[in-house]
């Protein structure tokens, strides 16, 4: 059991501090553990040295999770390469469609919503004289389709890379109607969907998406290890990010680290199994916790569609409220501003800017991520903790 | 079945049982480490313990050192990255290094050596800005490279020295600073630590553009949220193997009388850059006549797991680049194998390595003669 985890054995006081930030990682899985431990001592082999015994063992089983990655998003196993992480899939998806040669259209589409990854590797390869199309998204994040079919009926563009469901306000994305699009045009379709695998339905064939990212540690497996789905029909061809031995049909070199993928692989197994049941959980006890902070704090907002989003996740505005005094004021419960990546940052989310948030209001936003150890005991606990940290503030605030 | 020998740690060494037991460790906790909260921060200063601990090992300062999937791609980031317009590389390195683009080569000698004069006449070739790849150890053959000399010529004439020593580090001393490079590669899973992990390291005089963009981790020099578990099991694995360095002597005497006792039965068997200072754990040999593919899969079936030459092109069978660069020719390269112990190696291995390769080789000697007749 993980640390995590124990806390689920709580009664009504659950361990604090208490984790709510499950956007920014997950705990691993004990279960993913278990399975990939014995591949790090007694299962130690190269899985490219396949001239031996040790390496055939290691190879068999990386081949086994590429199978299990594949199966969560309708995908064949050949059409899996993987990546240190969703980062590296994103700079190779979108870096490595536009870079390679053949390649004549030059422009890529995306949102200024999307992670700093997607979007600094669309500003690299403006810097490189590709056309880089910035579209806005609506007052609910969602995208603008008519506004996507008109960009692409502009000019040949290359790609449009959209992510399934963000990762500060956890709207989930129209990706079968952005796919119909972008196929009905020959554009190439790339979505980041490290946050949305695992948590609600991805088929790559039905969605009609070519390039898909997937991360470990955002789905209970471990740091350090991602995957990218490439499109074998019709083929998706890729210029690698890096040279070398070639691995993962010269797509991406490097010697695969086979309990990673061991573990990725296990990770989205059990995700598979358990996403309906544990969906309608965490919905549950997201609705619960945003009713009773609605209750308890009548003035609070949703931020991002109320429909289309992640059962997991929470981004609550407090007007009149500094997010980051609220969280000064509850060290018991571990939440965020934004996205962990830029959460030194002072600067107010740019994705909440996107949605036209005034700062007073991006200021006072708040990201409440829940998960697989997230118990309803934990969610009453936080709803009472925050409403009273709110009242506090507010009280302290002067009043205009 | 008898137990399985292992005589392939230059392809990937087992990961020892006080990593494995940290990782797990590491695994059983949550935390992203540039979250601000307490768990976030916990992650963080597990982060840096572990760069605090890769940092002893080769002699370098922590700030210096930027964790990475891997060697091949702090490989990639250190000639990407450092943004010279002209790339040396010498004919032995790893492809990581070696396939760079547009890469021009530096000869080697019959010993495996890099040519430093044939360095300076390419760098005064050009007046460009070039970085210079040197590997520290090569992985084939174990042989050790001029790598303080090769430094001084290359900024004698004005380029950057990159050293990939994922196969030194851990075997034998190395010293970032004494070395004189500019940037240097090391592997994790090369020295008991897991796969997945490595570190670029990069003197403070290197402006290096990240090539891997997003959030701002590694300080803007490598983005994506950073493998903590691998990272922890690194940290550990780095200061084991600086603890254990005085034990390589143990491997050398192993090596040597693997060596000995091979050539001694195997008349007519050669062994690839004996005359050149060399890593105490590896051996190159050849015995001509008996491709690399039959020898690896005959020792495979006796329980005996080595290599033709580097894993990753394993799989599809090549006479080495290493060895055709030292001037052997394809039939030669074509015979070798490569037999690199680690700590976990002892003197029945080499046993058992020495029966199934004596009696190979007489078999295939026995069926020549045969044919012969």
């Amino acid at each position: 059991m993980n640390d995590v985890a124990r806390q689920t054995n709580g009664r009504n006081q659950p361990k604090l501090p208490i984790y709510l930030d499950y956007q920014a990682t997950t705990p691993t899985d004990p279960r993913v553990v278990a399975v990939m431990l014995p591949y790090f001592t007694e299962k130690f082999g190269n899985p490219h040295s396949t001239s031996h015994s040790h390496g055939k063992e290691a190879a068999a089983a990386v081949e086994a999770a590429r199978h299990q990655v594949a199966r969560l998003i309708g995908a064949d196993e050949r059409e899996i390469v993987f990546t240190s992480g969703a980062t590296e899939s994103n700079n190779l998806a979108i870096k490595g469609a536009l870079r390679f040669k053949g390649e004549s259209r030059r422009r890529v589409v995306t949102y200024v919503t999307e992670h700093k990854c997607v979007l600094e590797s669309a500003r690299r390869l403006g810097e490189e004289g590709v056309e880089v199309v910035l579209l806005p998204v609506r007052a609910d994040g969602l995208i603008d389709l008519d506004l996507l079919a008109r960009t692409l009926d502009e000019r040949p563009t290359t790609l449009v890379s959209v992510m399934a469901a963000n990762n500060e306000i956890g709207v989930v994305q129209p990706l079968a109607e952005i796919g119909a699009l972008c196929r009905a045009r020959g554009v190439l379709f790339h979505s980041d969907a490290a946050q949305a695998v695992g948590k609600v339905p991805i088929d790559v064939e039905a969605m009609k998406i070519d390039l898909l990212s997937i991360s470990g540690h955002k789905i209970y497996g471990p740091k350090g290890i991602g995957a990218l789905y490439v499109r074998r029909r019709p083929r998706v061809r890729l210029e690698p990010l890096f040279d070398g031995g070639a691995q993962e049909r010269g797509i991406r070199s490097g010697t695969l680290a086979a309990p990673l993928c061991i573990a990725l692989g296990e990770a989205c197994a059990i995700a598979g199994a358990e996403m309906a049941a544990e969906a309608a959980r965490l919905g549950q006890l997201r609705d619960r916790l945003y009713r009773g902070l609605k209750a308890a704090v009548p003035e609070v907002v949703l931020n991002g569609d109320p429909e289309h989003r992640l059962p997991g996740n929470l981004n609550i505005g407090f007007p009149g409220i500094d997010g980051q005094a609220l969280l000064d004021e509850l060290p018991e419960l571990s939440l965020s501003l934004g996205s962990a990546c830029t959460s030194a940052a002072v600067e107010p989310s740019y994705v909440l800017k996107a949605l036209g948030l005034p700062d007073a209001l991006a200021n006072g936003s708040i990201r409440i991520g829940l998960g697989r150890y997230t118990s309803e005991a934990e969610v009453d606990f936080a709803v009472d903790r925050l409403a009273s940290a709110a009242r506090r503030l507010r009280g302290a605030a002067p009043s205009a | 079945m008898r137990r399985p020998v292992y005589l392939d740690y230059n392809a990937t060494a087992p990961v020892r049982p006080e990593v494995a037991s940290v990782m797990a460790e590491a695994l059983a906790t949550v935390g992203n480490p540039s979250s601000v909260h307490g768990f976030g921060r916990a992650a963080r200063a597990q982060l840096e313990t572990a760069r605090e601990r890769v940092a002893a090992l080769v002699g370098a300062r922590p700030a210096q050192v930027v964790f990475t999937s891997g060697g091949t791609e702090a490989n990639n980031l250190a000639l990407a990255g450092a943004g010279r317009g002209r790339v040396l590389v010498s004919g032995i390195e790893h492809d990581s290094v070696l396939k760079a683009t547009a890469a021009e080569t530096i000869p080697v000698d019959r010993h495996g050596v890099v040519d430093l004069a044939a360095l300076d006449r390419l760098l005064v070739t050009r007046p460009e800005p070039a970085s210079v790849a040197v590997m520290l150890a090569n992985n084939e053959t174990g042989v050790l490279q001029p790598v303080v000399e090769a430094a001084r010529i290359a900024h004698d004439r004005g380029a950057l020295l990159h050293c990939d020593a994922v196969q030194a580090a851990g075997k034998i001393a190395v010293d970032f600073k004494a070395l004189g490079v500019d940037l240097m590669t090391v592997s994790a899973h090369k020295l008991g630590g897991p796969a997945g992990v490595g570190a670029l390291i990069v003197a403070d005089h290197v402006h290096l553009s990240a090539q891997q963009r997003g959030g701002g981790q590694e300080r803007g020099r490598r983005a994506g949220t950073e493998n903590l578990a691998g990272i922890v099991g690194f940290g550990v694995a780095a200061e084991i193997a600086a603890g254990e360095l005085g034990a390589m002597a143990r491997l050398a005497d192993l090596r040597d009388d693997l060596e000995r006792l091979a050539l001694a039965a195997v008349p007519g068997a050669l062994l690839f850059g004996r005359d050149a200072p060399r890593l105490a754990n590896t051996s190159c040999l050849a015995l001509p006549g008996v491709s690399s593919e039959v020898q690896v899969m005959a020792l495979d079936l006796a329980g005996v797991a080595v290599s033709a030459g580097s894993a990753c092109s394993s799989g599809k069978v090549q006479a080495s680049h290493v060895l055709r660069a030292m001037g052997a020719d394809a039939a030669t390269a074509g015979s070798a194998i490569r037999i690199s112990l680690g700590w976990g190696s002892t003197a029945e291995d080499v046993g058992r390595f020495l029966e199934a390769w004596c009696a190979l080789a007489a078999r295939s000697r026995a069926v020549g003669s045969l044919t012969a007749a």
